[in-house]
């Protein structure tokens, strides 16, 4: 059968700019290319000139939906060049944000993925139960979706009262959507038939090409950075590693269904045992002494890791940012193969590729 | 507060181990730092390959999270940062390996690893277009994230100033 090359993209493959060059014979996918870079913002070199707290906002952009897990190695590698610890009660804070974070970021995974299956419910559904969660941010944040919460020395500001009896109304409303969701869409035929079996990743691919995140564990490696390189007090809460043998793209969206579970176990915990005390360090100023630090943090996505270079000026001398997306881009190429051309928009949304996070 | 302090014995242990393991087995590299979790190697550009291929192969760091690139135009020297992390060690999986060589500026050349670790391929390719690093052996050196039409120096170099700064 003769071969058709097809370019999908640069407008929405999914969701953000991004393209695939698809070799085609009949209706499978022989080969498969990505190229990214639609989205690139060069925020490596803005970082340059910009101060330690003046390149907060900016470094959270790339991963609005997942603010705080942007951004919180990039404060983990200022605080470990300054050489100070923060307050426990913002450690506490902290998790909580990146928890919720978690949370916002996969119930819009669900949703993409809902509308990549044609299936509007699964779209209307986790959106509309995501503002319940982008509520309590709000709530702890004060700002919806990009917060700049997290600050080198602690978190911006306390967090109300309220927070704890708002955050039990929604892990209870929630606890009983996730059930609903496994009936409508987990459990259904059509998402089973188009994702079980499809998109394989098998283990020793994902351990050789570095793969991370929800990804990585629906590949059967059971490795979560909060657990292997844990930071913060990750070490004193009680949570699970969900895993997956199957290797494909059904597994990818249980995972992060499991992973919803455990962040509000996490958020109900840290809320349970949150010290009173300061949020913050009294900095003057944020002066960093010269040498290098790289932090890594478990982010929505997966491993997010900052390389952080200072030479002891006003500004980083060198800001390398890794993101998940960037990192799993890798594995398009083995994901694709051999699979429909039909099947390819939710063969790419299960890896949960974010191209504004991959280009930085 | 034990426990911590149990692990954290170990972890030094296992970082001397490692750092030690490499020291025997390789004189000429050039400097091991230790800071917690954190192992930086420096070696020669020309000890690239054989080093990497014993950190992969017996010392089982098993993928690579992140190639960088830094420039230090003031002693003409491109360094070239691996971090290497692993999978397959669980002993080891808390630590990460910067393994970092030093090359010319003027010819910025150096071996790709990708034979070694798959998972570098577009972070080397990334580094290859931000600084103009030439990743020898890499089968596809060409744009990744920048426009087709650059036709500035690589942007990462200190030299390139972005508009209006």
């Amino acid at each position: 059968m003769s071969k058709l090359s097809l370019s999908v993209g640069p407008q929405h493959p999914g969701s953000g700019h991004m393209r695939i060059i698809l070799t085609l014979s009949g209706d499978y996918i022989i080969e498969a290319i990505p190229d990214p870079g639609y989205v690139h913002r060069g925020e490596e070199k803005l970082a340059e000139y910009r101060n330690y707290i003046q390149n907060i906002p900016h470094l959270e952009r790339p991963v609005v939906l997942d603010a705080t897990g942007a951004i919180f190695p990039y404060v983990l590698a200022v605080e470990d060049l300054m050489n100070i610890i923060v307050p426990e009660r913002a450690q506490f804070i902290r998790v909580i944000m990146a928890e919720l974070n978690r949370i916002i970021s996969h119930l819009y995974y669900m949703a993409i993925y809902g509308i990549f299956m044609g299936h509007s419910t699964m779209f209307m559904w986790p959106v509309g139960d995501r503002e319940v969660f982008i509520d309590l941010a709000n709530t702890i944040a004060g700002q919806r979706v990009t917060y700049a919460f997290l600050v080198p020395g602690g978190v911006r500001n306390d967090m109300p009262e309220k927070v704890k009896e708002q955050a039990d109304k929604a892990c209870n409303y929630f606890e009983k959507r996730l059930i609903e969701y496994e009936h409508i869409f987990m459990n259904n035929p059509l998402f089973e038939k188009r994702t079980k079996g499809v998109g394989i990743l098998p283990k020793q691919d994902a351990i050789r090409l570095g793969v991370v995140g929800p990804t990585l564990r629906a590949s059967g490696v059971k490795s979560d950075v909060r657990k292997d390189d844990t930071y913060s007090i990750y070490n004193q809460l009680d949570f699970e590693i969900p895993v997956s043998n199957a290797c494909d793209s059904w597994s990818r969206a249980w995972i992060h269904m499991e992973e919803m579970r455990q962040s509000m176990s996490i958020i109900k915990q840290c809320l349970k045992r949150i010290p009173t005390g300061p949020v913050k360090l009294n900095l003057k100023q944020i002066k960093v002494p010269p040498g290098e630090s790289y932090s890594r943090v478990e982010a929505a996505r997966g491993s997010l890791s900052y390389y952080l270079i200072s030479d002891g000026g006003k500004v980083p001398y060198r800001v390398r940012i890794m993101t998940p997306s960037f990192r799993n881009l890798i594995t398009i190429p083995y994901i694709m193969k051999g699979v429909m051309l039909a099947d390819m928009p939710p063969t790419y949304w299960g890896i949960d590729y974010w191209p504004v996070e991959a280009d930085r | 507060m034990v426990e911590t302090s149990n692990t954290e014995s170990t972890l030094i242990e296992r970082e001397q181990k490692l750092a030690a393991d490499l020291k025997s087995r390789f004189g000429d590299v050039l400097e091991i730092t230790i800071k917690s979790k954190r192992i930086k190697i420096k070696v020669k550009s020309e000890r690239l390959l054989d080093i990497a291929n014993y950190i992969n192969n017996e010392l089982g760091f098993d993928h690579s999270t992140s190639v960088s690139g830094v420039d230090y135009p003031n002693s003409k020297e491109f360094e070239v940062v691996y971090h290497l992390s692993t999978y397959g060690r669980e002993d080891f999986r808390d630590i990460v390996i910067a393994f970092s060589t030093r090359i010319s500026r003027d010819e910025p050349k150096t071996l790709s690893l990708i034979n070694i670790w798959p998972s570098v391929e577009y972070s080397e390719r990334e580094t290859f277009e931000m600084f103009g690093i030439i990743f020898e052996g890499h089968p596809k050196l060409e744009k990744l994230l920048l426009p087709e039409d650059w036709n500035d120096i690589p942007p990462l170099r200190k030299d390139f100033k972005p508009p209006g700064r």
